[in-house]
């Protein structure tokens, strides 16, 4: 049976536990913040980017670059955005479960990957495939470089015909409790994303601004130039808002998961605690009772 | 009708630098210096490194800025800089600039074969114009303290 002392034991072994998952509950939160404005001082250049891009191939007849050329998908280069470490509730597995999923509904054709995150790469290389490149450690602080290399990376490919088409498969961060995964297509540029530029188009029809009209340009460089310079940007941006939006949910799911994890802690040492005062009370009334008996033995 | 003013938009992969009717803009252009005003014709041009500077509305002193390679998109009420790098002269570290400069310097010098002589280019141009519209910070601050 266990005793006074095992009971304080383990008492104190889950209050230990329980300040560490409250300071890491902290510390997500901080970070959570950080990562958020991060996410949201990226918005206006994507949303610009995005905006120039479309009115640009709009302008243009028809717009030819190799990043837009479009084949049949034999080989797939797929992007998956994990964590570094866990203790993030289900945000890892649940990633990686959309890739798998991704990947069964492509059976047949020729599937690479790029894992960025220790989780998905350790994974997904249990899994046994084929890594184009991998990156871990860069997601703790989300940097623009990262975005650029895996960037290039995949439109160096893509134009060699290596791949023919590039998904990123992330964790959208839309708020802290829910959490949604995304899987976007890269490659080949297709449909410039409607939300990125913050209104829909319906809407925007009816109360174009003069400056939206489609007037041709001046173009200071080839037309082609300048597409070529555009769409690799365009690329990059995809990339970082991924990056920065996976980094976000991150840190909102290891939040909501220690903070369940404190909690639980809670409910533990009280329950522990009840039954520590009942074996006390019991060990208690033991003793009186051979104390009783004891006196009226010897009375 | 020409519009009064331009809404100059400055925003990099990181932030976003500046919002602001203007009365006209001065772009490094990658194929030469673009001074617009309201009422310009569309036109999209790539950036080189250089200095991009503004006039507010209510006039005054141009506001100078370093921006470094990029695309801008100029319409006839807006003014969209997509720049790699912007910063404010506050914002530039002197110093680390001319150690970058020294660096790149060292790099064209040397004969090694190794070097990466567009690189090596880029980021001699790049430490150029930043210690110099970093060092007008420190004009402005002189004047102003006199």
């Amino acid at each position: 049976m266990a005793t006074l002392l095992d009971f304080r034991r383990r008492i104190r072994s889950v209050k230990n536990t329980q300040q560490i998952t409250r300071a890491m509950k902290f510390v997500a939160a901080a970070r959570l913040r950080r990562a958020q404005e991060a996410a949201l001082a990226a918005r206006p250049y994507a949303v610009e980017l995005a905006r120039v891009l479309r009115s640009t191939m709009a302008r243009i007849e028809s717009p030819e670059h190799p990043l837009l050329a479009k084949r049949p998908e034999n080989n797939i280069l797929v992007i998956v955005l994990t964590g570094e470490r866990g203790l993030a509730g289900a945000f890892n597995s649940n990633v990686l479960r959309k890739a798998h999923e991704f990947f069964r509904s492509h059976q047949g054709k020729k599937i690479t990957t790029i894992p960025v995150g220790k989780k998905g790469r350790d994974s997904l290389r249990r899994a046994g495939f084929r890594f184009a490149a991998e990156y871990v450690n860069v997601l703790a602080r989300v940097d623009f470089k990262t975005a650029r290399e895996i960037a290039n990376l995949v439109a160096d490919l893509y134009v060699k015909e290596e791949i023919d088409s590039v998904y990123i498969i992330f964790s959208e961060f839309k708020s802290v409790m829910v959490p949604t995964l995304a899987v976007e297509k890269l490659l080949p540029v297709e449909a410039i994303r409607e939300d990125d530029t913050g209104k829909s188009e319906q809407g925007d029809r009816e109360n174009k601004k003069p400056s939206e009209t489609p007037i041709d340009y001046i173009y200071e460089q080839p037309e082609e130039q300048i597409l070529s310079k555009l769409l690799p940007r365009y690329v990059e941006t995809q990339i970082l808002r991924a990056m920065l939006e996976s980094s976000a949910a991150e840190h909102a799911a290891r939040m909501t998961a220690m903070e369940a994890a404190t909690n639980n802690a809670n409910d533990v040492i009280e329950a522990l605690t009840l039954h520590m005062n009942k074996v006390r009370q019991a060990a208690i009334t033991k003793e009186i009772i051979e104390i009783v008996s004891g006196a009226s033995y010897g009375a | 009708m020409l519009p009064e003013a331009i809404e100059l938009i400055i925003v990099t992969p990181q932030r976003q630098l500046l919002r602001e009717k203007v009365a006209s803009v001065q772009l490094p252009g990658a194929s030469g210096e673009l001074g617009i005003l309201p009422g310009h014709a569309p036109l999209i041009t790539e950036l080189g490194n250089g200095e991009l500077s503004y006039k507010a509305s209510g006039g005054g002193e141009p506001v100078i800025l370093a921006v470094l390679s990029g695309f801008a998109e100029v319409l006839p009420d807006r003014v969209t800089v997509l720049a790699e790098t912007a910063e404010r002269p506050e914002e530039i570290d002197v110093e680390r600039a001319k150690e970058a400069l020294a660096r790149a310097e060292a790099r064209l010098k040397s004969t090694d074969p190794e070097v990466d002589w567009d690189r090596a280019t880029v980021a001699l141009q790049r430490a150029f114009v930043r210690i110099k519209v970093g060092e007008l910070r420190r004009r402005v601050h002189s004047h102003s303290s006199q």
